[in-house]
Protein backbone atom coordinates (compact mmCIF):
# COMPACT_ATOMS: atom_id res chain seq x y z
CA UNK A 1 0.00 0.00 0.00
CA UNK A 2 2.81 2.46 0.86
CA UNK A 3 4.03 1.64 -2.75
CA UNK A 4 1.30 2.95 -4.63
CA UNK A 5 0.65 6.07 -2.30
CA UNK A 6 4.40 6.75 -3.23
CA UNK A 7 3.34 6.46 -6.61
CA UNK A 8 0.53 8.60 -6.66
CA UNK A 9 1.91 11.49 -4.65
CA UNK A 10 5.67 11.28 -6.30
CA UNK A 11 4.09 10.92 -10.35
CA UNK A 12 1.57 13.79 -9.61
CA UNK A 13 3.59 16.08 -7.65
CA UNK A 14 7.09 15.60 -7.34
CA UNK A 15 8.05 14.54 -10.89
CA UNK A 16 5.08 16.48 -12.48
CA UNK A 17 4.82 15.58 -15.99
CA UNK A 18 4.64 18.69 -17.66
CA UNK A 19 6.48 20.98 -15.26
CA UNK A 20 9.59 19.10 -14.90
CA UNK A 21 9.29 16.25 -17.40
CA UNK A 22 8.14 18.76 -19.98
CA UNK A 23 5.93 15.81 -21.49
CA UNK A 24 2.43 17.37 -22.82
CA UNK A 25 3.78 20.69 -23.59
CA UNK A 26 1.56 21.28 -26.46
CA UNK A 27 -1.99 20.90 -25.19
CA UNK A 28 -0.74 22.41 -21.46
CA UNK A 29 0.29 25.95 -23.70
CA UNK A 30 -2.72 25.05 -26.59
CA UNK A 31 -5.92 24.24 -24.00
CA UNK A 32 -5.67 26.72 -21.31
CA UNK A 33 -7.17 29.52 -21.72
CA UNK A 34 -10.40 28.75 -20.13
CA UNK A 35 -10.75 26.81 -17.12
CA UNK A 36 -13.74 25.02 -18.46
CA UNK A 37 -11.90 23.68 -21.10
CA UNK A 38 -8.56 22.93 -19.47
CA UNK A 39 -10.73 20.90 -17.23
CA UNK A 40 -12.30 19.01 -20.18
CA UNK A 41 -8.77 18.19 -21.60
CA UNK A 42 -7.57 17.04 -18.04
CA UNK A 43 -10.42 14.64 -17.17
CA UNK A 44 -9.91 13.40 -20.86
CA UNK A 45 -6.56 13.00 -20.11
CA UNK A 46 -6.93 11.16 -17.14
CA UNK A 47 -9.17 8.60 -18.56
CA UNK A 48 -7.25 7.63 -21.75
CA UNK A 49 -4.00 7.50 -19.64
CA UNK A 50 -5.44 5.39 -17.05
CA UNK A 51 -6.79 2.65 -19.88
CA UNK A 52 -3.95 2.78 -22.36
CA UNK A 53 -1.82 2.25 -19.35
CA UNK A 54 -3.52 -0.54 -18.35
CA UNK A 55 -3.73 -1.89 -22.24
CA UNK A 56 -0.32 -1.30 -22.28
CA UNK A 57 0.57 -3.31 -19.89
CA UNK A 58 -1.27 -6.52 -20.16
CA UNK A 59 0.15 -6.46 -24.08
CA UNK A 60 3.58 -5.82 -22.79
CA UNK A 61 3.54 -8.90 -19.86
CA UNK A 62 1.17 -11.42 -21.62
CA UNK A 63 2.39 -10.45 -25.18
CA UNK A 64 5.63 -8.85 -25.62
CA UNK A 65 7.81 -10.75 -23.52
CA UNK A 66 6.75 -14.07 -23.77
CA UNK A 67 7.34 -13.47 -27.45
CA UNK A 68 10.90 -12.42 -26.57
CA UNK A 69 10.06 -9.24 -28.94
CA UNK A 70 10.09 -6.77 -26.26
CA UNK A 71 11.96 -4.16 -28.31
CA UNK A 72 8.93 -3.39 -30.43
CA UNK A 73 7.35 -1.77 -27.86
CA UNK A 74 7.77 1.90 -28.98
CA UNK A 75 5.81 0.51 -32.25
CA UNK A 76 3.67 -1.45 -30.58
CA UNK A 77 2.58 1.24 -27.88
CA UNK A 78 2.32 4.04 -29.89
CA UNK A 79 -0.03 1.90 -32.67
CA UNK A 80 -2.34 0.55 -29.89
CA UNK A 81 -2.55 4.02 -27.96
CA UNK A 82 -3.72 5.50 -31.51
CA UNK A 83 -6.29 2.96 -32.08
CA UNK A 84 -7.32 3.39 -28.53
CA UNK A 85 -8.08 6.39 -28.63
CA UNK A 86 -9.94 6.43 -31.70
CA UNK A 87 -12.02 3.54 -30.44
CA UNK A 88 -13.25 5.59 -27.12
CA UNK A 89 -13.56 8.13 -29.18
CA UNK A 90 -16.13 5.82 -31.15
CA UNK A 91 -17.48 3.83 -28.27
CA UNK A 92 -18.13 6.86 -26.39
CA UNK A 93 -20.18 8.35 -29.43
CA UNK A 94 -22.37 5.60 -29.36
CA UNK A 95 -23.27 4.50 -26.12
CA UNK A 96 -22.50 7.52 -23.69
CA UNK A 97 -23.32 10.48 -25.85
CA UNK A 98 -23.12 13.21 -22.44
CA UNK A 99 -19.43 12.18 -21.85
CA UNK A 100 -18.86 12.09 -25.77
CA UNK A 101 -20.32 15.62 -26.01
CA UNK A 102 -17.92 17.06 -23.48
CA UNK A 103 -14.91 15.10 -23.64
CA UNK A 104 -15.12 14.46 -27.75
CA UNK A 105 -13.20 17.68 -29.22
CA UNK A 106 -10.32 16.76 -26.87
CA UNK A 107 -9.76 13.15 -27.72
CA UNK A 108 -8.27 13.29 -31.49
CA UNK A 109 -5.77 15.62 -29.88
CA UNK A 110 -4.15 12.83 -26.98
CA UNK A 111 -3.06 10.11 -29.55
CA UNK A 112 0.11 11.99 -30.45
CA UNK A 113 -0.18 13.43 -26.78
CA UNK A 114 3.64 12.39 -25.60
CA UNK A 115 2.59 12.41 -22.03
CA UNK A 116 0.42 8.91 -22.91
CA UNK A 117 3.40 7.17 -24.55
CA UNK A 118 5.74 8.45 -22.13
CA UNK A 119 3.38 7.06 -19.32
CA UNK A 120 4.00 3.63 -21.04
CA UNK A 121 6.99 3.63 -20.90
CA UNK A 122 8.23 4.52 -18.12
CA UNK A 123 6.23 1.77 -16.53
CA UNK A 124 8.32 -0.73 -18.67
CA UNK A 125 11.84 1.13 -17.82
CA UNK A 126 10.80 0.86 -13.86
CA UNK A 127 9.18 -2.57 -14.20
CA UNK A 128 5.90 -1.75 -12.56
CA UNK A 129 3.35 -4.67 -12.14
CA UNK A 130 0.29 -3.79 -14.27
CA UNK A 131 -1.31 -2.62 -10.93
CA UNK A 132 1.13 0.16 -10.33
CA UNK A 133 1.56 0.61 -13.95
CA UNK A 134 -2.07 2.12 -13.39
CA UNK A 135 -1.65 3.89 -10.68
CA UNK A 136 1.17 5.58 -11.81
CA UNK A 137 -1.03 6.40 -15.20
CA UNK A 138 -3.34 7.68 -12.97
CA UNK A 139 -1.18 9.64 -10.73
CA UNK A 140 0.16 11.83 -13.96
CA UNK A 141 -2.63 12.59 -15.50
CA UNK A 142 -3.61 13.46 -12.03
CA UNK A 143 -0.61 15.98 -12.41
CA UNK A 144 -1.35 17.01 -15.93
CA UNK A 145 -5.10 17.77 -14.87
CA UNK A 146 -3.91 19.75 -11.56
CA UNK A 147 -1.20 21.79 -13.66
CA UNK A 148 -3.42 22.60 -16.93
CA UNK A 149 -6.31 23.92 -14.82
CA UNK A 150 -4.16 25.93 -12.55
CA UNK A 151 -2.27 27.61 -14.74
CA UNK A 152 -5.66 27.77 -17.31
CA UNK A 153 -7.01 29.60 -13.78
CA UNK A 154 -3.41 32.02 -14.04
CA UNK A 155 -4.36 33.44 -17.36
CA UNK A 156 -7.87 34.02 -17.00
CA UNK A 157 -6.98 36.57 -14.49
CA UNK A 158 -3.93 37.85 -16.77
CA UNK A 159 -6.00 38.37 -19.38
CA UNK A 160 -6.90 41.93 -18.57
CA UNK A 161 -3.80 42.81 -17.62
CA UNK A 162 -0.93 45.54 -19.56
CA UNK A 163 1.48 43.30 -20.97
CA UNK A 164 4.18 44.68 -23.48
CA UNK A 165 3.49 43.44 -27.02
CA UNK A 166 6.34 41.19 -27.53
CA UNK A 167 5.87 39.52 -24.21
CA UNK A 168 1.39 38.61 -25.29
CA UNK A 169 0.26 35.28 -26.43
CA UNK A 170 3.43 32.77 -25.84
CA UNK A 171 6.18 34.48 -24.12
CA UNK A 172 4.08 35.76 -21.00
CA UNK A 173 2.65 31.86 -20.58
CA UNK A 174 5.71 30.13 -20.95
CA UNK A 175 7.16 32.79 -17.99
CA UNK A 176 4.30 31.62 -15.92
CA UNK A 177 4.97 28.34 -16.38
CA UNK A 178 8.26 28.43 -15.30
CA UNK A 179 7.08 30.18 -12.29
CA UNK A 180 5.21 27.28 -11.73
CA UNK A 181 7.77 25.12 -11.82
CA UNK A 182 9.78 26.61 -9.39
CA UNK A 183 6.85 26.47 -7.19
CA UNK A 184 6.16 22.78 -8.16
CA UNK A 185 10.29 22.44 -7.56
CA UNK A 186 9.12 22.92 -3.69
CA UNK A 187 7.75 19.56 -4.04
CA UNK A 188 11.16 17.50 -4.26
CA UNK A 189 12.13 17.79 -1.29
CA UNK A 190 9.34 15.06 -0.33
CA UNK A 191 10.90 11.88 0.04
CA UNK A 192 9.21 8.54 1.14
CA UNK B 1 19.00 27.42 -56.86
CA UNK B 2 19.25 23.22 -56.84
CA UNK B 3 16.23 21.78 -55.60
CA UNK B 4 18.46 20.13 -53.05
CA UNK B 5 20.00 22.89 -51.67
CA UNK B 6 16.86 24.82 -51.75
CA UNK B 7 15.57 22.29 -49.44
CA UNK B 8 18.44 22.59 -46.81
CA UNK B 9 18.53 26.26 -46.76
CA UNK B 10 14.30 25.93 -45.98
CA UNK B 11 15.05 23.50 -43.44
CA UNK B 12 17.96 25.24 -41.61
CA UNK B 13 16.98 29.68 -42.23
CA UNK B 14 13.80 30.11 -43.79
CA UNK B 15 11.25 27.43 -41.71
CA UNK B 16 13.73 26.42 -39.40
CA UNK B 17 11.23 24.27 -36.81
CA UNK B 18 12.21 25.85 -33.44
CA UNK B 19 12.89 29.20 -34.41
CA UNK B 20 10.22 29.89 -36.76
CA UNK B 21 7.56 27.17 -36.67
CA UNK B 22 7.98 26.48 -32.91
CA UNK B 23 7.55 22.79 -33.46
CA UNK B 24 8.66 19.83 -31.63
CA UNK B 25 8.74 21.75 -27.63
CA UNK B 26 8.52 18.92 -25.40
CA UNK B 27 12.57 17.46 -26.81
CA UNK B 28 13.28 21.11 -27.21
CA UNK B 29 12.84 22.19 -23.66
CA UNK B 30 13.66 18.57 -21.84
CA UNK B 31 16.57 17.67 -23.51
CA UNK B 32 18.66 20.89 -23.92
CA UNK B 33 20.39 20.68 -20.45
CA UNK B 34 23.54 21.02 -21.92
CA UNK B 35 25.04 21.94 -25.51
CA UNK B 36 26.06 18.16 -26.21
CA UNK B 37 22.64 17.22 -25.26
CA UNK B 38 21.08 18.87 -26.99
CA UNK B 39 23.68 17.76 -30.12
CA UNK B 40 22.72 14.73 -29.70
CA UNK B 41 18.89 14.92 -29.72
CA UNK B 42 19.26 16.93 -32.92
CA UNK B 43 21.13 14.50 -34.57
CA UNK B 44 19.12 11.69 -33.64
CA UNK B 45 16.11 13.40 -34.72
CA UNK B 46 17.55 14.00 -38.09
CA UNK B 47 18.62 10.63 -39.04
CA UNK B 48 14.90 9.52 -38.06
CA UNK B 49 13.47 12.50 -39.84
CA UNK B 50 15.49 11.91 -43.02
CA UNK B 51 15.33 8.02 -43.76
CA UNK B 52 11.22 7.98 -43.04
CA UNK B 53 11.07 11.10 -45.47
CA UNK B 54 12.90 8.73 -47.59
CA UNK B 55 10.79 5.90 -47.15
CA UNK B 56 7.64 7.43 -46.93
CA UNK B 57 8.09 9.45 -50.54
CA UNK B 58 9.49 5.82 -51.84
CA UNK B 59 5.93 4.52 -50.69
CA UNK B 60 4.07 6.97 -51.04
CA UNK B 61 2.42 5.24 -54.08
CA UNK B 62 1.32 2.10 -52.38
CA UNK B 63 -0.09 3.66 -48.78
CA UNK B 64 -3.53 3.55 -48.80
CA UNK B 65 -4.90 7.60 -47.72
CA UNK B 66 -7.02 6.59 -45.57
CA UNK B 67 -4.62 4.62 -43.34
CA UNK B 68 -1.75 6.95 -44.02
CA UNK B 69 -1.35 7.93 -40.31
CA UNK B 70 -0.89 4.37 -38.89
CA UNK B 71 1.63 3.85 -41.64
CA UNK B 72 3.45 6.79 -41.26
CA UNK B 73 4.15 6.03 -37.41
CA UNK B 74 5.04 2.41 -38.23
CA UNK B 75 7.77 3.74 -40.41
CA UNK B 76 9.07 6.12 -38.08
CA UNK B 77 8.51 4.00 -34.88
CA UNK B 78 10.85 1.34 -36.90
CA UNK B 79 13.38 3.71 -37.68
CA UNK B 80 13.35 5.26 -33.93
CA UNK B 81 13.44 1.63 -32.94
CA UNK B 82 16.99 1.55 -35.08
CA UNK B 83 18.75 4.35 -33.88
CA UNK B 84 17.49 3.55 -30.21
CA UNK B 85 19.63 0.52 -30.03
CA UNK B 86 22.15 1.99 -32.38
CA UNK B 87 22.66 4.38 -29.88
CA UNK B 88 22.55 2.33 -26.74
CA UNK B 89 25.29 -0.13 -28.04
CA UNK B 90 27.73 2.65 -29.23
CA UNK B 91 27.15 5.93 -27.05
CA UNK B 92 25.44 4.57 -24.11
CA UNK B 93 26.50 8.15 -21.87
CA UNK B 94 24.28 10.08 -24.74
CA UNK B 95 21.67 7.02 -24.25
CA UNK B 96 21.59 7.10 -20.83
CA UNK B 97 21.29 10.98 -20.58
CA UNK B 98 18.77 11.40 -23.37
CA UNK B 99 16.66 8.22 -21.31
CA UNK B 100 12.63 8.21 -22.74
CA UNK B 101 13.03 11.18 -24.81
CA UNK B 102 14.87 9.19 -27.64
CA UNK B 103 11.45 6.60 -28.31
CA UNK B 104 9.46 10.05 -27.72
CA UNK B 105 10.83 11.39 -31.03
CA UNK B 106 7.73 8.66 -32.71
CA UNK B 107 5.60 11.88 -31.29
CA UNK B 108 7.50 14.58 -32.46
CA UNK B 109 5.70 16.64 -34.05
CA UNK B 110 7.96 17.60 -36.65
CA UNK B 111 8.16 14.45 -38.34
CA UNK B 112 4.57 13.30 -39.04
CA UNK B 113 4.01 16.82 -40.25
CA UNK B 114 7.03 16.79 -42.68
CA UNK B 115 5.55 12.84 -43.82
CA UNK B 116 2.31 14.25 -43.99
CA UNK B 117 2.85 17.84 -45.46
CA UNK B 118 6.18 17.01 -48.10
CA UNK B 119 7.12 13.33 -48.33
CA UNK B 120 3.84 12.10 -49.20
CA UNK B 121 3.82 14.36 -52.17
CA UNK B 122 7.33 14.61 -54.08
CA UNK B 123 9.84 12.88 -55.22
CA UNK B 124 12.94 10.43 -52.87
CA UNK B 125 15.75 12.64 -53.07
CA UNK B 126 13.71 16.18 -52.43
CA UNK B 127 12.29 14.27 -49.73
CA UNK B 128 15.74 13.09 -48.22
CA UNK B 129 16.97 16.54 -47.89
CA UNK B 130 14.33 18.15 -47.09
CA UNK B 131 14.28 15.78 -43.95
CA UNK B 132 18.00 16.78 -43.69
CA UNK B 133 17.56 20.45 -44.04
CA UNK B 134 14.52 20.13 -41.04
CA UNK B 135 16.60 17.82 -39.21
CA UNK B 136 19.85 20.30 -39.42
CA UNK B 137 17.89 23.63 -38.58
CA UNK B 138 16.79 21.10 -35.20
CA UNK B 139 19.60 20.15 -34.40
CA UNK B 140 21.51 24.03 -34.76
CA UNK B 141 18.34 25.09 -32.71
CA UNK B 142 18.75 22.75 -29.51
CA UNK B 143 22.48 23.17 -29.45
CA UNK B 144 22.09 26.90 -29.19
CA UNK B 145 19.36 27.00 -27.16
CA UNK B 146 21.63 24.01 -24.68
CA UNK B 147 24.84 25.92 -24.87
CA UNK B 148 22.98 28.99 -23.89
CA UNK B 149 21.35 27.24 -20.88
CA UNK B 150 25.00 25.58 -19.62
CA UNK B 151 26.78 28.92 -20.30
CA UNK B 152 24.34 30.51 -17.65
CA UNK B 153 23.61 27.93 -15.60
CA UNK B 154 27.25 25.97 -15.04
CA UNK B 155 30.06 28.53 -16.55
CA UNK B 156 30.92 25.84 -19.32
CA UNK B 157 30.57 25.27 -22.68
CA UNK B 158 30.36 21.71 -24.43
CA UNK B 159 31.89 20.54 -20.64
CA UNK B 160 34.67 23.14 -20.93
CA UNK B 161 34.71 25.55 -18.15
CA UNK B 162 34.84 28.27 -20.26
CA UNK B 163 33.45 31.35 -17.39
CA UNK B 164 36.11 32.40 -14.62
CA UNK B 165 35.60 31.13 -11.15
CA UNK B 166 34.64 34.00 -10.04
CA UNK B 167 31.30 33.53 -11.75
CA UNK B 168 28.50 32.34 -9.79
CA UNK B 169 26.02 30.13 -12.14
CA UNK B 170 22.42 30.63 -12.32
CA UNK B 171 22.21 27.08 -11.43
CA UNK B 172 18.39 27.41 -12.14
CA UNK B 173 18.84 27.40 -16.15
CA UNK B 174 19.69 23.83 -15.91
CA UNK B 175 16.74 23.21 -13.57
CA UNK B 176 13.29 22.69 -15.25
CA UNK B 177 12.24 25.93 -14.47
CA UNK B 178 15.12 27.57 -17.04
CA UNK B 179 14.05 25.73 -19.72
CA UNK B 180 10.25 27.04 -19.89
CA UNK B 181 12.17 30.94 -19.07
CA UNK B 182 14.69 30.48 -21.80
CA UNK B 183 12.34 29.66 -24.60
CA UNK B 184 10.04 32.48 -23.18
CA UNK B 185 12.94 35.01 -24.33
CA UNK B 186 12.94 32.89 -27.31
CA UNK B 187 9.51 33.07 -27.94
CA UNK B 188 9.39 36.94 -26.96
CA UNK B 189 12.08 37.98 -29.66
CA UNK B 190 10.66 36.01 -32.45
CA UNK B 191 7.53 38.18 -32.03
CA UNK B 192 9.54 41.37 -31.52
CA UNK B 193 10.54 40.26 -35.47
CA UNK B 194 7.32 40.08 -36.13
CA UNK B 195 6.09 42.91 -35.34
CA UNK B 196 9.39 44.44 -36.36
CA UNK B 197 8.24 43.03 -40.02
CA UNK B 198 4.78 43.81 -39.87
CA UNK B 199 5.22 47.39 -39.30
CA UNK B 200 7.50 47.59 -42.51
CA UNK B 201 4.77 45.75 -44.31
CA UNK B 202 6.42 42.40 -44.60
CA UNK B 203 4.86 39.29 -44.91
CA UNK B 204 5.31 37.46 -41.57
CA UNK B 205 2.84 34.98 -41.50
CA UNK B 206 5.37 32.27 -41.56
CA UNK B 207 6.36 32.89 -38.23
CA UNK B 208 4.21 31.07 -35.80
CA UNK B 209 4.21 30.86 -31.94
CA UNK B 210 3.54 27.58 -31.72
CA UNK B 211 -0.04 25.69 -30.44
CA UNK B 212 -0.16 29.81 -29.39
CA UNK B 213 -4.30 29.85 -30.00
CA UNK B 214 -6.64 27.44 -28.96
CA UNK B 215 -5.04 23.52 -29.75
CA UNK B 216 -8.92 22.65 -31.30
CA UNK B 217 -8.41 24.70 -33.96
CA UNK B 218 -5.37 23.22 -35.75
CA UNK B 219 -6.90 19.54 -35.82
CA UNK B 220 -5.93 17.27 -37.81
CA UNK B 221 -3.47 19.39 -39.57
CA UNK B 222 -1.71 19.81 -36.17
CA UNK B 223 -1.02 17.32 -33.64
CA UNK B 224 -4.55 15.42 -34.09
CA UNK B 225 -3.81 12.64 -36.22
CA UNK B 226 -6.55 9.87 -36.59
CA UNK B 227 -5.75 6.34 -36.69
CA UNK B 228 -8.43 5.99 -39.53
CA UNK B 229 -8.85 9.26 -41.59
CA UNK B 230 -12.79 7.91 -42.39
CA UNK B 231 -13.43 11.31 -44.85
CA UNK B 232 -10.42 10.97 -46.91
CA UNK B 233 -10.40 10.23 -50.60
CA UNK B 234 -9.62 6.44 -51.06
CA UNK B 235 -6.54 5.28 -53.27
CA UNK B 236 -2.23 5.79 -52.52
CA UNK B 237 -1.55 8.87 -50.56
CA UNK B 238 0.71 9.90 -53.20
CA UNK B 239 -1.50 9.83 -56.26
CA UNK B 240 -4.57 11.91 -54.25
CA UNK B 241 -2.04 14.03 -52.96
CA UNK B 242 -0.86 14.56 -56.74
CA UNK B 243 -4.50 15.03 -58.06
CA UNK B 244 -5.07 17.62 -55.15
CA UNK B 245 -1.46 19.47 -56.37
CA UNK B 246 -2.93 19.52 -59.76
CA UNK B 247 -6.05 20.81 -58.83
CA UNK B 248 -4.41 23.62 -56.87
CA UNK B 249 -2.08 24.53 -59.65
CA UNK B 250 -5.27 24.26 -62.35
CA UNK B 251 -6.76 26.67 -59.89
CA UNK B 252 -4.43 29.34 -59.36
CA UNK B 253 -3.62 29.18 -63.79
CA UNK B 254 -7.20 29.71 -63.72
CA UNK B 255 -7.87 32.68 -61.31
CA UNK B 256 -4.20 34.01 -63.33
CA UNK B 257 -5.96 33.93 -66.37
CA UNK B 258 -8.93 35.79 -64.90
CA UNK B 259 -6.46 38.01 -63.25
CA UNK B 260 -5.42 38.83 -66.50
CA UNK B 261 -8.34 39.26 -68.30
CA UNK B 262 -9.18 41.56 -65.81
CA UNK B 263 -6.27 43.63 -66.42
CA UNK B 264 -6.62 43.65 -69.91
CA UNK B 265 -10.49 44.77 -69.98
CA UNK B 266 -8.72 47.71 -67.23
CA UNK B 267 -6.60 48.64 -69.71
CA UNK B 268 -8.91 48.98 -72.68
CA UNK B 269 -11.06 51.25 -70.68
CA UNK B 270 -7.91 53.06 -69.63
CA UNK B 271 -7.02 53.51 -73.02
CA UNK B 272 -10.53 54.24 -74.18
CA UNK B 273 -10.88 57.01 -71.74
CA UNK B 274 -7.61 58.61 -72.59
CA UNK B 275 -8.75 58.78 -76.29
CA UNK B 276 -11.81 60.15 -74.94
CA UNK B 277 -10.23 62.93 -72.52
CA UNK B 278 -7.79 63.32 -75.89
CA UNK B 279 -11.08 64.04 -77.91
CA UNK B 280 -12.75 66.03 -75.67
CA UNK B 281 -9.39 68.61 -75.05
CA UNK B 282 -9.69 68.78 -78.82
CA UNK B 283 -13.08 69.82 -79.14
CA UNK B 284 -12.31 72.53 -76.51
CA UNK B 285 -9.37 73.35 -78.54
CA UNK B 286 -11.51 73.60 -81.35
CA UNK B 287 -14.22 75.28 -80.45
CA UNK B 288 -11.43 78.22 -78.71
CA UNK B 289 -9.78 78.45 -82.07
CA UNK B 290 -13.44 79.44 -83.49
CA UNK B 291 -13.97 81.85 -80.94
Amino acid sequence: MGEYIAILIGSSLISNVVLSQFLGLCPFLGVSKKTETATGMGVAVIFVITISSFVTGVIYKFLLIPLGISYLQTIVFILIIAALVQFVEMFLKKYVVSLYNSLGVYLPLITTNCAVLGVALTNVQKDYSIGKGVANGFATAVGFTISIILLAGLREKMEYNNIPKPLQGMPHVLLTAGLMAIAFCGFSGISF
Amino acid sequence: MNKSTERLYNGIIKENPTFVLTLGMCPTLAVTTSAINGLGMGLSTMVVLALSNLMIAALRNFIPNRVRIPAFIVIVASFVTMTQLLLQGFVPSLYKSLGIYIPLIVVNCIILGRAESYASKNPMIPSLFDGIGMGLGFTMALTMIGLVREILGSGKAFGFQILPDSYVPISIFIMAPGAFFVLAALTAIQNKIKIEGEKKGKDMSRIQSGCNSDCAACGETGCGHRFYDENAKPGPVGKVNAEETKAAKAEVKAEAAKAEVKAEAKEEVKAEAKEEVKEAVKAEEGKEENK
